[in-house]
C-alpha cells in the first residue's frame, strides 16, 4: 500500500477514469477516439483490481495476475481494431462512426 | 512525500484523461492517452507492483500507443479536425456520466473496507510459479486461454487488413 494514501482515494481515481472513458465513448464520432475511450475504461478496471488487491488481500496475487490478462486482452483487441479501421478507410474512406453504417449490407 | 506524488500523478491522469476526450485534434488526443498510461504505471510502481508497472509501460505506453499513433497516421490528416456531438448530447451524456460516478463514489465510500496494515513486495518469480501453477487456484488455463487468443487475435488481424488482397492473389493463381 502507499503510506499515507487510503484505498477511497485510489477507488475515486480509478471510478473518474472509468466515467471519463465512458463520457469519451459515447460522445466521440470517430473510430479511433472510441477505441481511445476503450483503452481508458479498460486501465480504470485494472486499477481497480490491483488496488484491491494490494489493500485488501496483500498476501495473493489474483488482482494482479487479471490485470496482467486484461493488458494482454486489451492488446489483442487494439490490434484487431485497428486492421479493422484501416480496412474499413481502404473500403470508404472514412472512419467516422455514421458511415460506417453503410457497410451493412 | 508519497502523499504529494500520488495527487500530482492522480491530477495529471484525471486532466489528461479528460483531455484526451475532449481535443478535437486526433493525434493529441492520442498524446494525452499516453499520459494517462505513465499516470497508471506510475500509480502501480508506488504500489510496489514494479513487474506490473514495468508490463504497463512496455505494452500500452509502448505498444498499443505505437500501434494508435500509426493507424492516426495512416487514415488521418493531421491538421483536420473532427466534428463535435450537438451540445444538447454533449451535456445529457454528461450529465449521465456525472450520476453513474456519484452512485459508485457514494457506494465505495459507504463501504468500510477492511485494509491489512502488512504488505510486503511481490516478487516476479512469485507471479510466475502462479501463472504456471496447475494445482489449486493456479493460473495455467486461463494463461494458456490468453495464448491462443493472442494467436488468433495476430492471424484475424492480418486477414482482415489483408482480406481483398489475398482473395485476389488465390484467383490469380487458380
Amino acid at each position: 500500500m502507499i503510506e499515507g494514501i487510503s484505498i477511497y482515494e485510489l477507488l475515486t481515481v480509478s471510478t473518474i477514469l472509468f466515467f471519463i472513458g465512458v463520457y469519451g465513448f459515447i460522445t466521440r464520432k470517430n473510430l479511433i477516439s472510441v477505441l481511445i475511450s476503450v483503452e481508458l475504461i479498460l486501465n480504470g478496471a485494472a486499477v481497480n483490481f490491483v488496488v484491491i488487491n494490494k489493500y485488501l488481500y496483500p498476501e495473493v496475487l489474483q488482482g494482479m495476475i487479471f490485470s496482467i490478462f486484461i493488458i494482454a486482452v486489451a492488446a489483442a483487441e487494439t490490434a484487431l481494431a485497428i486492421s479493422i479501421i484501416i480496412n474499413l478507410y481502404r473500403k470508404i474512406s472514412s472512419v467516422e462512426v455514421k458511415e460506417v453504417e453503410t457497410m451493412k449490407n | 512525500m508519497e502523499r504529494i506524488i500520488f495527487y500530482a500523478l492522480a491530477l495529471i491522469m484525471i486532466a489528461s484523461a479528460l483531455a484526451s476526450v475532449m481535443s478535437r485534434r486526433m493525434l493529441r488526443s492520442v498524446i494525452y492517452l499516453l499520459f494517462v498510461l505513465c499516470g497508471v504505471a506510475g500509480v502501480y510502481f508506488m504500489m510496489d507492483y514494479n513487474f506490473l508497472g514495468a508490463i504497463q509501460l512496455t505494452i500500452y505506453a509502448g505498444g498499443i500507443i505505437v500501434l494508435i499513433i500509426f493507424s492516426v497516421l495512416l487514415v488521418h490528416h493531421i491538421e483536420m479536425r473532427m466534428e463535435i456531438a450537438k451540445t444538447s448530447k454533449l451535456l445529457f451524456t454528461g450529465l449521465a456520466c456525472a450520476l453513474g460516478m456519484a452512485v459508485f463514489l457514494s457506494v465505495i465510500y459507504s463501504y468500510e473496507f477492511e485494509v491489512t496494515g502488512q504488505s510486503s513486495g511481490t516478487e516476479v518469480i512469485d507471479i510466475g510459479e502462479k501463472l504456471l501453477d496447475y494445482g489449486e487456484g493456479g493460473f495455467i488455463l486461463p494463461f494458456e486461454v490468453i495464448s491462443v487468443l493472442l494467436l488468433a487475435a495476430m492471424v484475424g488481424a492480418i486477414v482482415i487488413a489483408k482480406g481483398t488482397a489475398l482473395a485476389e492473389n488465390k484467383n490469380e493463381n487458380t
